[in-house]
């Protein structure tokens, strides 16, 4: 059903390169004859969703920069010229500027699908802190996109965001003039954030390519959180995944179209069509929604140095995973009290998000308080102390047991599922 | 794909239950197919936006429209060089003794086309002085070498450009050669005449180019090569 496990080069040209560089053996072995656990879900199809989508970023950034003018007095107007005149110049531009919000929502589905199942432990530590150097890059790179078309959000975002490292100790106004390249944003600052949102995303490719790499050598991780044992617990990557990944990725393709085509500047501010003035800023000003938690958390605190300390640290913290969760257990569908938990971390996320939107005053500055002592505390109290006082489920024992029917061997220890099954 | 009996209770539920074992096309066959075919179309809709891109936009377009010269400012003997569709064009006013030269058996014998045979301009140019009155030339100054800009040497010269000149352009390049009329040497590298642009005149001193006179329907994408 699944073709050979292993490439054997059929023609004399493929064996003669073959023997030369084994690139298609190395493509067989990666994408055909993989061997994934046999029960992985839907929410294990958004990594290849992400690959997609970086392709599709950077085809549409590349067409766009063909007619992109980086240059602080006609920056604006080659985006409306984009718009207006480039042939099909308005679907390239909506569909990158909605891209990257995809892009942004899929990695999150991504990332709190790693936190449910417990993906960042061991073995896959490195894997996982891999992947939070590409969020990080990714961040970077859609914050310095929103500032190219040089509308009043792109401007005063960048004055905001730029201003962060100000409060650095010591180093911060030197650092804050050279992201600069003057006494404030300006066209210097267009320029380098152009050549740099244009570098940003290979960098991004190649963390990728790691990344893949890692996980081709500890595996996925799957829904029970059970290594995979025998052949029995596994089906080659293709057809039966690339199948799954196909169907998932034209899904979210329906979404991302209903975007694009029926509600392309829902994700966008207003503000962003007002050529930016150096002299004014905004009423409201707000990040794009995928920085909303963040922006929440920033504001949270009545402290300069505080804040920004915050603000990174609640990022930052998602590398810690592999050693602030103590439990040996990985899936949440074996910690219940941890289930629980894990809900409550993304009702604050989303409250977060929901009060960064909102100016901050009144009742928004208190919840914005509470929600960021929650955030720090599902990190620093729950994922460590939790497994002290959860009583887990018993586990499989084997991927095979569980999905074929079979039932689930008694623990020992019905208190804590044994560790080893796990490692 | 052949089908494998799988011992395995989840593969087995391959063919679905009704379809005969081994019957072919198999109902996957059709799906994989079905799907594939789907992929390929929309794989290309979505590379016609990239390469649709590519071509130029509807300000570029916008931007090509006929512009006016104004005639009165050249003197005779002169040329000046016109912007339109981002390429030179040539507008020389030629003195009668030009035009001498241009008629003389001694140059023709030395053209490759002094006829104007090969489609390079439009019929309302295809005379002996390529153009609609005698005095103006109007020419896109692009060598049909490799388009780099022929230089202006109207006065026949021993030694500049090259021996023996008898007037004409001189394309610094590659050393190709043209007469006064646009016309190509023999023997240099260019295969053609330097193209002439539609153009008719508003009145006697205005000039429009990008405009053709009355009943003519040419178009710079009509001829050989520019």
């Amino acid at each position: 059903m699944s073709g050979q496990p292993i490439y054997v080069p059929k023609s004399g040209l493929a064996k003669w390169f073959e023997t030369r560089l084994p690139l298609f053996g190395f493509l067989h072995h990666s994408f055909v004859a993989i061997p994934n656990p046999r029960n992985l879900n839907y929410w294990w199809t958004f990594g290849g969703i992400l690959a997609f989508m970086l392709g599709f970023q950077i085809a549409t950034g590349v067409v766009l920069a063909m007619h992109y003018t980086p240059d602080s007095k006609l920056a604006f107007l080659s985006v409306e010229h984009i718009m207006r005149d480039v042939n099909y110049g308005w679907l390239l531009r909506y569909a990158h500027a909605n891209g990257a919000s995809m892009f942004f929502a899929v990695v999150y589905i991504h990332m709190l699908r790693g936190l449910y199942y417990g993906s960042y432990k061991a073995p896959r530590e490195v894997l996982w802190i891999l992947g939070v150097i590409i969020y990080l890059l990714m961040m970077a790179t859609g914050f310095l996109g929103y500032t190219l078309p040089w509308g009043q959000m792109s401007f005063w975002g960048a004055t905001v965001i730029t201003s962060l490292f100000g409060a650095i100790p010591l180093v911060g106004s030197t650092i804050t003039t050279w992201l600069w390249g003057g006494y404030a944003v300006d066209n210097a600052t267009l320029n380098r954030f152009y050549a740099l949102h244009y570098l940003l995303p290979f960098m991004i490719l190649g963390v990728v390519f790691l990344h893949i790499w890692a996980l081709h050598v500890v595996g996925s991780n799957n829904p029970l959180g059970v290594e995979k044992k025998t052949e029995k617990d596994t089906l080659p990557f293709h057809p039966y995944f690339t199948a799954k990944d196909g169907f998932a990725l034209v899904v979210f393709l329906i979404v991302f179209a209903w975007f694009v085509f029926y509600i392309p500047s829902y994700l966008g501010d207003a503000d962003n069509y007002i050529q930016a003035n150096p002299l004014q800023t905004p009423a409201e000003i707000v990040p794009e929604w995928y920085y909303l938690p963040y922006y929440a958390i920033l504001r949270s605190i009545p402290s300069k140095i505080l804040g920004v300390t915050a603000l990174f640290s609640a990022i930052l913290l998602f590398a810690f995973l592999p050693w602030l969760d103590r439990s040996p257990v990985r899936s949440a569908s074996f910690r219940p009290l941890y289930r629980i938990f894990f809900w409550l971390f993304v009702a604050t996320v989303v409250g977060l998000g929901y009060i960064g939107a909102n100016r901050p005053e009144g009742a928004y500055v208190i919840a914005g308080r509470i929600l960021t002592i929650c955030y720090f505390s599902f990190f620093l109290i729950v994922l460590p102390l939790l497994p002290l006082i959860e009583k887990t489920k018993p586990l499989p024992a084997s991927i095979a047991d569980a999905v074929l029917g079979r039932p689930a061997r008694p623990s020992l220890n019905p208190g804590h599922s044994s560790a080893s099954e796990v490692r | 794909m052949p089908h494998v009996p799988s011992p395995d209770p989840l593969l087995a539920s391959d063919p679905l239950p009704g379809t005969p074992h081994e019957a072919e096309p198999r109902r996957r066959d059709f799906l994989f197919l079905a799907t594939g075919a789907f992929g390929v179309v929309g794989t290309i809709a979505a590379l016609v936006p990239l390469f649709a891109q590519l071509t130029p936009d509807a300000s570029t377009i916008a931007a090509g429209g006929p512009i006016d010269i104004d005639l009165k400012g050249i003197q005779p003997g002169q040329m000046i060089i016109a912007r339109w569709r981002s390429r030179p064009i040539f507008i020389i006013r030629r003195t009668p003794s030009l035009l001498k030269t241009l008629q003389s058996p001694e140059l023709v014998a030395l053209l490759s086309d002094p006829f104007s045979r090969v489609n390079q301009q439009p019929d309302y140019a295809a005379n002996w002085h390529r153009s609609i009155k005698p005095d103006y030339g109007v020419l896109v100054g692009i060598c049909t070498h490799l388009g780099c800009i022929p230089e202006f040497f109207p006065n026949p010269s021993a030694t500049t450009p090259t021996g023996d000149w008898l007037g004409g352009y001189f394309c610094p390049c590659h050393g190709s050669k043209y007469d006064l009329a646009g016309r190509v040497f023999r023997g240099v590298p260019a295969p053609y005449n330097l193209p002439v642009p539609p153009y008719r005149f508003v009145s006697d001193t205005m000039l429009r180019i990008g405009e053709n006179p009355e009943g003519s329907t040419y178009d710079l994408d009509d001829i050989v090569q520019l």
